[in-house]
């Protein structure tokens, strides 16, 4: 299982690289809302995760991701299961 | 409830003060396959997946004419209820013995058949792994169904693979879907290298034929048979409104179990069957395109023709010669107005933009038909030419 504040940081390292820097990012930040993220980018994030820890993250669990932190959970939950 | 319209409300606001609406075009008259008037203006049409021409074909027209006079202008009734007529079953039958498989089922359209198929193929207990470019009917077929999606790097069978290994034992239920033909830039699926991850891990594979069929294989069947893994295709989607110029779609398998999905689908048992026009003319379409080699050859020389033209005045071109031909453009607003250019040139293309394009690009998309004129291609060369040019 991989822990919470290491996938935040690698979290916070790839928004920071897909919105190039222009917002302050913290758990509580809206992914579409707030950082603009499209679909498009949204699902390239996940694919880069996906590869990034090795796990799976079925296109289902992101209906319930709405800002950083559920995105962290998310993967947290997703690491113990394949773990 | 509208709160969540804003953002395609400004969209939408922001093209209209650009006076460049591509989401909006009216043809105003349709005079051939491959011509239109569109603002008052005779209009080449670039953009409209008819690669086969078969639209104004007259016997297609002449079967759907006496279907209209014989069986009248729709069946008003599900398939599952009254709306299975004589000719509904026999385009089953004739789709099935087209492809060599044991039977098809007929949807009244191709995002339907793929909505339809995935919606009731794959549940809850099972696994999708689909291609990222895959087109947002496979998505809503696997939202509607509840299944566990997972996408893979579009074409990148290491990356499939990688996934596969990764789902163990739940490879078993696992139903790989990729398209033969990618819509957007043109290019194929490495299906024989998915064939091979697929027989490695086990599951089972859907390739949906919408832009391959007709155009792709000795007998136009699409990739599968161009790349003779027929067999291993456990599952076949495709849509009568391209190559087959009307309006519907199918699948066909080789799966005794097919037949159960019917009865099972709500894509199809909740809606109307496709008129026997429809039917009729579909019929006659697929005996043109069973049949149509020189379609076939007329279709790729024409889009190698227009692929040449377009990379020698120095486009980025998306893929291979293919009948889907994109260029890359640079940003949204270069996109708009080189689309509208272009238009006013006389030339109707599809305008394509994130997040529906891949890698967010910016494409403007031609589709070839086999009904295009040398002249025509030539005309569509320089028009791109002349904005070259401007550029």
């Amino acid at each position: 299982m991989i822990e919470y504040q290491s996938i935040l940081n690698d979290i916070y390292a790839g928004l920071t690289e897909i919105t190039k820097g222009r917002f302050d990012i913290n758990e509580q930040s809206q992914l579409i809302e707030q950082l603009n993220l499209d679909s498009l980018q949204i699902m390239g994030l996940i694919l880069d995760i996906e590869d990034h820890f090795d796990i799976s993250i079925p296109v289902n669990v992101l209906k319930d991701v709405k800002t950083v932190k559920d995105l962290v959970i998310q993967i947290e939950k997703l690491s113990r299961d394949e773990g | 409830m509208f709160n969540k319209f804003k953002t395609m409300a400004a969209n939408r606001h922001e093209l209209d003060v650009l006076g460049i609406n591509p989401f909006n075009i009216q043809v105003e008259k349709i005079i051939s396959p491959t011509v239109g008037i569109i603002n008052g203006k005779h209009t080449i049409l670039a953009g409209t997946n008819n690669y086969l021409g078969l639209t104004f074909d007259p016997d297609c027209i002449a079967a759907a004419s006496i279907a209209l006079e014989n069986e009248g202008t729709g069946t008003t009734g599900s398939r599952m209820a009254n709306g299975s007529y004589s000719g509904h079953r026999n385009l089953e039958i004739e789709i099935a013995e087209f492809y060599g498989k044991r039977d098809s089922i007929v949807f009244s359209t191709g995002y339907l058949a793929n909505l339809g198929m995935l919606s009731t193929l794959a549940g809850p207990d099972d696994m999708v792994l689909l291609d990222g470019d895959c087109h947002a009917s496979i998505y809503d077929g696997c939202r509607l169904g509840g299944t566990k999606t997972m996408r893979f790097r579009h074409n990148d069978i290491d990356n499939l693979a990688k996934r596969m290994e990764r789902l163990g034992d739940r490879a078993e239920k696992t139903l790989i879907v990729v398209e033969g033909l990618y819509s957007m830039l043109g290019d194929v699926a490495l299906l024989k290298e998915i064939v091979e991850v697929k027989r490695e891990y086990g599951g089972y594979l859907l390739v949906d034929e919408a832009h391959s069929l007709g155009i792709l294989g000795e007998k136009g069947c699409g990739l599968s048979e161009e790349l003779n893994v027929m067999d291993d295709v456990d599952f076949i989607v495709g849509t009568f409104s391209k190559s087959l110029g009307g309006a519907g779609g199918f699948c066909v398998s080789n799966h005794e179990e097919l037949d159960l999905i019917r009865y099972s689908s709500r894509p199809y048992v909740f809606t109307a069957s496709p008129s026997p026009a429809t039917i009729a003319t579909t019929r006659q379409a697929l005996k043109k395109l069973s049949s149509g080699t020189h379609l076939r050859k007329r279709l790729h020389d024409n889009a190698i023709r227009l692929h040449t033209g377009l990379k020698e005045l120095g486009y980025t071109l998306g893929a291979a010669p293919s009948p889907v031909i994109a260029v890359v453009l640079d940003s949204k607003l270069e996109a708009l107005q080189f689309w509208n250019d272009l238009l006013e040139l006389g030339i109707y293309v599809n305008l394509m933009m994130p997040p529906a394009t891949p890698n967010g690009a910016f494409l403007v998309r031609c589709s070839v038909s086999a009904a295009h004129t040398t002249e025509q291609i030539d005309m569509i060369c320089a028009a791109f030419s002349k904005l070259r040019v401007t550029a």
